[in-house]
């Protein structure tokens, strides 16, 4: 998993069958110094919203047993939000 | 899943099998604020109305062939959602 931050919403209407019943999150990836390193776009299962410090899970089978499906092209998932980061012994800040 | 722009499409005939009936368009990867980001790559379509010019989002690796009827296929790239707009917050 790792740590990221939602930067924003993607708005779609066309899409495959099951994406009809997610919202899309564009999330930042975090490094371990807490900047950005790219981004993803991933689905929302914890109600996070813009600006939230949140744990992105990017693997496929483990991102079908959340959603409970068999199959499903489906692979990064926002799993939690995150309310305290310690790295090196120090509370990282969470804004 | 990433933000891609599709730029064209690729026709094969002779293709492995279970890629009969497929469209296969070229992909420039972008950031989020819609620049390009990276090589182009060759994307499956998996909603089958994705069009040159068109701003998609597609998921990589395994996954890619999940989105296809036909789920134990050569492909490692596919479209799986036509993008209406991307809000992001005001930096």
């Amino acid at each position: 998993m790792k740590v990221g931050r939602v930067a924003g919403t993607v708005i779609s209407t066309i899409n495959i069958p099951l994406l009809d019943e997610h919202r899309l999150l564009l999330c930042d990836v975090h490094d371990v110094e807490g900047k950005p390193s790219g981004y993803t776009i991933a689905v929302d299962v914890v109600d996070a919203g813009v600006g939230d410090t949140v744990l992105i899970l990017d693997e496929g089978s483990s991102a079908r047993q959340i959603l409970g499906l068999d199959h499903g092209a489906i692979r990064a998932v926002v799993v939690g939000i995150v309310d305290q980061l310690v790295v090196d012994g120090e509370v990282r800040a969470i804004d | 899943m990433q933000l891609g722009r599709v730029l064209g499409s690729v026709v094969a005939t002779e293709k492995a099998p279970g890629l009969e009936g497929i469209r296969f368009l070229i992909v420039q990867p972008l950031d989020k604020g819609s620049q390009p980001n990276g090589e182009t790559v060759v994307a499956a379509d998996a909603v089958s109305m994705a069009g040159p010019g068109e701003l998609v989002y597609f998921v990589a690796s395994r996954e890619a062939a999940e989105a296809l009827p036909e789920r134990f296929v050569p492909v490692d790239h596919a479209i799986v959602g036509i993008v209406d707009d991307v809000h992001l917050e005001e930096e």
